[in-house]
């Protein structure tokens, strides 16, 4: 198989949908898995708490 | 900062110094006969003078092992000073060059006061030296609090942030002699490039080993736009920079892609640096600041994650929307407006996730200025990416493309977006890292915002209108079927608006200046809050703290 123009492009055209379509719901997957509502909510207002300003040794 | 070093590392900062001066020195002797022997001159002074720093303290103590239960802040606050530094340098410069458009007989007769080499110098100067020095200082920052961790080492954030510093000054002395490799935003030499890539690894490496000894199990996604930044960053460089250099005594290099090639890997690179550069790094800024600054979490967090992939994956297509109507294939035009136009999704995902965020805190953004920057700076994302996306479409690009409605868009987002929330962020941050009950004068801020904004709207209306009639002059045909307008009558008819666009960037440079004035005022104000960890909240929650004396 050679690797030229022809193949380059028919590869991007019809692989590249694919990964990122997949790409996409994997993304979806993980912010909508139940089990990481939690640690989301958590990150989120770790940012906002008026925590001693030190790093946790 | 040299007695804050630990022994090993001021042998590693010796090193550092000697090896650089070497290069320096190589480089000097090599191209005596080439511009690039100025810059080994250069870069054999700035070890020199690091050398001759390392020396005068290198007998102090060593420091106490109490630091590593503080946060190591000093490398951030030297970056929040270079960064409104280079503010004020960027866009001095810039009026200078829009008053040149608007009045070219005041230039004067010297190769390097030229349109040609000033104008990397604002635009470099804006975007690395003042962005990137923002991006640096508040990265560390943010890092360190999210994930509850101190950097790594005392060394590598010196390294990072002169390194870096540097480069920018390789870049714009080098564009003033006239060294360029003629690429959009990548003009410095091979020399430049190859430092900025050792400087971005142990960039990239500081991230790496803060975040393997995090205390928090989630890793907060402000630092994810900020790892994009520096990762992708890295990526797109090194590519579009590939070069084979005349001699190494030689600044002169030859790129490894020529024609549409050449063009396409300029304009990913181009594209992307707006992505990553000016777009993903300062959703980190505004990720970490705005919610710290209004009191309230970001309004989706899961939001914040999607649009981060989002943003990530399909700015890397968008590149070719800058070569509509070439020899760059026809698809991958269309691939390239097809992802531009789908990239407004994940954009306004993130601008109306930073004004939800602000719902129920109007009366905070009405009272507090700095939080005002940062609601306006999401604003002005929404509108720029709207923007953005538009003008990718084929059939409005041949009307936009080539005019100053390109130049407007930039500003909007580079003036509106970028500055506003760099600028909210450092005043939000400023007295939490030294330490001040609050900013030197709340007024002077005001005076910010009004000038910021006012230069702004002047700014981008100008450039609008300038756009639009040059590319409907530029398109418009007679009966004959010829050009109803030549070249000249269009650059006659941009003539009132090339004065309003010097007058806008003037209202924003005095904003520039006033921001400088403001925040060295507060880290020279002798006053000190009693309680340290009380400084790290947002104004207004903070408990009245009595106020210490100077020297204390």
């Amino acid at each position: 198989m050679t690797i030229d123009h022809e193949m380059l492009t028919g590869f991007s055209k019809s692989f590249g949908l694919f990964y990122l379509i997949a790409m996409s719901i994997g993304v979806l997957v993980y912010t909508y898995w139940p089990s990481n509502k939690k640690p989301f909510e958590n990150a989120a207002k770790a940012v906002v708490s008026d925590e001693e300003d030190r790093p946790c040794l | 900062m040299i007695s804050q070093l630990t022994g090993n590392e001021r042998v590693l900062a010796a090193f550092t110094f000697l090896i650089l001066l070497c290069v320096g020195v190589a480089m000097a002797a090599a191209g005596r006969d080439d511009l690039i022997g100025t810059h080994g001159w250069i870069i054999a002074v700035s070890a020199i003078a690091g050398a001759v720093a390392l020396l005068r303290a290198y007998d102090a103590p060593a420091p106490s092992a109490t630091r590593l239960s503080e946060y190591y802040d000093d490398p951030s606050k030297v970056g929040i000073i270079l960064t409104l530094i280079w503010g004020v340098i960027g866009m001095l410069v810039g009026v200078w060059v829009a008053a040149l458009l608007a009045w070219p007989e005041l230039t004067i007769d010297a190769a390097w006061a030229s349109f040609g080499r000033l104008r990397p110098v604002h635009t470099s100067g804006v975007i690395f030296g003042f962005g990137g020095n923002a991006l640096i200082a508040t990265s560390f920052h943010v890092l360190q609090r999210t994930t509850r961790a101190r950097l790594p080492d005392q060394f590598s954030p010196w390294f990072v942030l002169f390194g870096y510093n540097l480069f920018c000054v390789l870049a714009a002395s080098g564009y003033l002699m006239g060294i360029t490799q003629s690429k959009e935003y990548a003009e410095p030499e091979w020399y430049a490039d190859i430092w900025l890539v050792v400087v971005w690894v142990v960039y990239f490496s500081i991230y790496i080993r803060t975040l393997l000894r995090r205390k928090e199990p989630h890793i907060y996604v402000a630092n994810w736009y900020y790892m994009a930044f520096i990762l992708v960053v890295a990526l797109l460089h090194i590519i579009n920079n590939l070069a084979v250099p005349l001699s190494f005594g030689h600044a002169k290099s030859y790129s490894l892609f020529s024609g549409v090639q050449d063009a396409m890997t300029q304009w990913w690179y181009g594209h992307n640096a707006v992505a990553f550069f000016l777009t993903a790094g300062f959703l980190g800024m505004m990720y970490y600041y705005l919610p710290k600054r209004a009191g309230r979490p970001i309004y989706s967090y899961r939001t914040s994650i999607i649009s981060f992939w989002g943003i990530t994956f399909m700015y890397m297509w968008a590149g070719s929307h800058h070569l509509h109507y070439t020899a760059l294939p026809h698809w991958v035009q269309s691939l390239g407006m097809a992802f531009s136009v789908v990239l407004l999704v994940p954009s306004w995902a993130s601008a109306g996730n930073a004004l939800l965020t602000l719902n129920g805190a109007w009366h905070k953004v009405r009272d507090d200025a700095v939080l005002r920057f940062m609601m306006l700076a999401a604003i002005f994302y929404g509108l720029a990416t709207f923007e953005g996306s538009f003008m990718a479409i084929r059939a409005v690009n041949s009307l936009s493309h080539y005019t100053d409605w390109t130049i407007g868009h930039v500003h909007a987002g580079a003036l509106g977006w970028v500055a506003m929330i760099t600028y909210g962020s450092l005043y939000a941050l400023t007295p939490w890292l030294w330490k001040r009950p609050a900013l030197y004068s709340a007024k002077l801020v005001e005076w910010h915002f009004w000038l910021a904004l006012s230069g702004t709207v002047v700014y981008v209306f100008a450039m609008w209108n300038s756009g639009v009639i040059q590319g409907l002059m530029w398109r418009t045909y007679n009966d004959s079927g010829t050009l109803s307008y030549s070249f000249v009558d269009s650059l006659v008819a941009m003539h009132p608006y090339y004065i309003a666009r010097a007058l806008g960037g003037l209202l924003f440079l005095a904003g520039a200046v006033i921001a400088l004035y403001n925040i060295v005022m507060t880290i020279r104000s002798p006053v000190a809050v009693a309680s340290e960890s009380a400084s790290d909240i947002p104004l207004g929650l903070e408990p009245s703290a009595p106020i210490a004396q100077a020297g204390e």
